[in-house]
């Protein structure tokens, strides 16, 4: 186990360096230069000169990137180009919104996806199921940009029960974790459905069964609880979808997270933010795939750690 | 190369044909696969016969295509679905923007496909420290927020309608190459594929005769559920104004340029979305299928 423990951490650490590596040099090979926008249209070659040299740019790959690296172990991501403020201060500042609605979008996937993928596995067969795994398959085939724009239009705009976008309230947390969860919702609905029918074919259900028990009891007290685990530990492996929605939502609703930081940076070829937003995304990935493999033996003894 | 005794042996080593023949039929027989066959159909007859089905040009600006005071008309019997901000056809531009779509759901998948095939069959069929290498770094892309990702790539290069393309393959092929690796490598150690080594077949018989067509569902299935990550990727780029760049039509930069003017014509994002939605929807409800019929493991449980 503590074997296992070290091997995955090491291997984490190894795929966060190659992420920082390759989105570096992505952006090394970026045609528009950062310097330009930096210096303004009036400014002179020297002046264009001085900011490269000030901000290290004229620096071969390499040398550009160990910089990057020695600072970043000790939590420092550099300064942003544009905003004049160092960018491990403004990712914190945003991380907070971004972090409250994962926990809205993760609520509503969970609560849409878990109760459609039980009601689904309960009526198995019936025209229920099949409605149901029908709306699976739309939340999971909606883009989120498009949900997003149908909620604020017939709830903001229409019929003025949230505000239009912005951030403050639990009024405007709603739409954007809703638009977040309906996507996360169809994954769930499948995956408790298939979890639960696992289930319900087990003997001890049969046995629940045999000895009388009535049909609630054996699915809430009996089945659901061992069908839901599997399922929750998802939740890690979650992380990586939500990361990808999150530029888009957070544009959509205008709310002020760490997506649409790296939105605005993408327009203005602000490189260091950009790289920061990417590797704490990559860093939260890591993380939950860790905690998905971690959680699994707890949950289900069968599973070995190796 | 082949031995007096191989086509006897073959016979008797090969797994017994699956009974693909059938497919087809089992296809169509399923109520939810049949609907995601006729959307498609429905998309390819509008993206094949667009110049015949719509009187208007995509990027004509008509001065009757808007109100006086200059915002998108609603849909009537002139424009059935509205014009947009610049006064165009809405209609005619989701016809030609389902062209786009399509191009890019079957050459931007088909590149990330034939990327997650090659690293998956050689990473599990020659293992060694290529097979782990290509692993390690399949991974370390597992890691990298997919839309991040591609916007930085998008960024990067000027996006252009292949560009694009070739930006959602080199984001897409990851998953494929996860499942193609494992099935090979469970492949690789059966009976029949030492049986042929023994008998001295060379590693590009085995791959091509045997590894391949058994390898043949998954990458049926996987194929067609990446056409919907594909199109839903595609519209999302194109929705940041990333993606396919206007005047082009693709349904994603549809509602990129007529964002400012949803609230008053919620049509102009209503259309083109439920577009997208459909086609998405469309393909994987074929794949869900396709999954079940060709792969009898997983049925009952997906």
């Amino acid at each position: 186990m503590i074997a296992y423990l070290g091997r995955r951490l090491i291997q984490s650490a190894l795929i966060l360096l190659g992420v920082s590596l390759i989105t570096f040099a992505l952006l090394y090979l970026l045609p528009a230069d950062p310097v330009r926008q930096i210096a303004g249209r009036s400014a002179t070659p020297q002046t264009v000169e001085n900011i490269r040299q000030q901000l290290g740019l004229d620096q071969p790959f390499i040398v550009q990137y160990w910089h990057y690296l020695t600072k970043l172990i000790s939590g420092d991501l550099g300064r942003s180009y544009i905003q004049r403020s160092e960018v491990t201060e403004l990712i914190v500042s945003r991380l907070p919104a971004s972090l409250l609605l994962m926990v809205g979008a993760i609520l509503c996937e969970l609560l849409i996806g878990l109760s459609m993928g039980l009601i689904a596995a309960v009526k198995r067969g019936t025209a229920t199921d099949q409605t149901l795994m029908v709306a699976s398959f739309v939340g999971v085939s909606a883009p989120q940009f498009v949900v997003g724009l149908l909620l604020l239009y017939v709830f903001a705009v229409r019929l003025s029960w949230f505000p239009i976008g912005g951030y403050g309230t639990w009024r405007h947390l709603v739409l954007p974790s809703l638009t977040m969860g309906i996507l996360g919702a169809g994954w769930y609905a499948r995956m408790m459905r298939s979890s639960m029918i696992d289930v319900l074919r087990q003997d001890y259900v049969r046995t629940a069964r045999a000895k009388g028990l009535a049909r609630g009891a054996i699915i809430f007290r009996h089945a659901l609880p061992n069908a839901i685990l599997p399922v929750i530990a998802m939740i890690g492996i979650d992380i990586g979808i939500f990361m990808g929605g999150i530029v888009v939502v957070e544009s959509v609703f205008g709310w002020p997270g760490i997506g649409q930081l790296a939105w605005q940076a993408i327009q203005r070829v602000d490189i260091p933010i950009i790289m920061g937003v990417t590797l704490v995304s990559a860093f939260a990935i890591v993380v939950g795939n860790l905690l998905a493999d971690f959680i699994a033996p707890f949950i289900d003894p069968r599973i070995k750690l190796r | 190369m082949t031995s007096p005794i191989a086509p006897d042996l073959q016979a008797t080593v090969r797994m017994p044909a699956k009974p693909r023949a059938g497919v087809w039929r089992r296809l169509v027989k399923r109520r939810l696969a049949l609907l995601g066959l006729i959307i498609v159909a429905i998309v390819v007859a509008g993206a094949v016969l667009a110049p015949w089905l719509t009187g208007y040009d995509p990027n004509e600006q008509m001065f009757d295509g808007l109100t006086i005071e200059g915002s998108p008309l609603p849909p009537d019997a002139k424009f059935w679905l509205g014009t947009d901000l610049l006064g165009r056809d809405l209609l005619t531009r989701i016809l030609y923007g389902a062209r786009t779509s399509l191009i890019i759901g079957i050459v931007a998948n088909g590149v990330a496909l034939f990327i997650g095939t090659l690293v998956g069959v050689t990473a599990g069929y020659f293992r060694g420290w290529i097979g782990s290498a290509l692993m390690r770094f399949t991974d370390l892309m597992m890691a990298f927020p997919a839309l991040l990702l591609a916007i930085c790539l998008a960024a990067v290069f000027q996006p252009s309608l292949w560009i694009v393309a070739m930006v959602i393959a080199l984001v897409n092929w990851v998953q494929t190459a996860r499942v193609v690796y494992t099935e090979t490598s469970s492949l690789a150690e059966r009976e029949f594929i030492d049986a042929e080594r023994t008998i001295g077949a060379g590693a590009p018989r085995i791959l091509f005769r045997h590894i391949l067509p058994h390898l043949l569902p998954t990458i049926i299935v996987w194929g067609t559920l990446g056409i919907s990550t594909t199109v839903l990727l595609e519209a999302t780029l194109s929705f940041l104004g990333i993606g396919v760049q206007p005047p082009t039509a693709s349904w994603g930069n549809i509602i990129f340029e007529n964002q400012t003017y949803f609230q008053a014509a919620p049509w102009l994002v209503f259309f083109p979305g439920a577009a997208i939605l459909a086609l998405a929807l469309a393909f994987n409800l074929i794949g869900d299928a396709l999954r079940d019929i060709l792969d009898p493991t997983q049925r009952g449980r997906a």
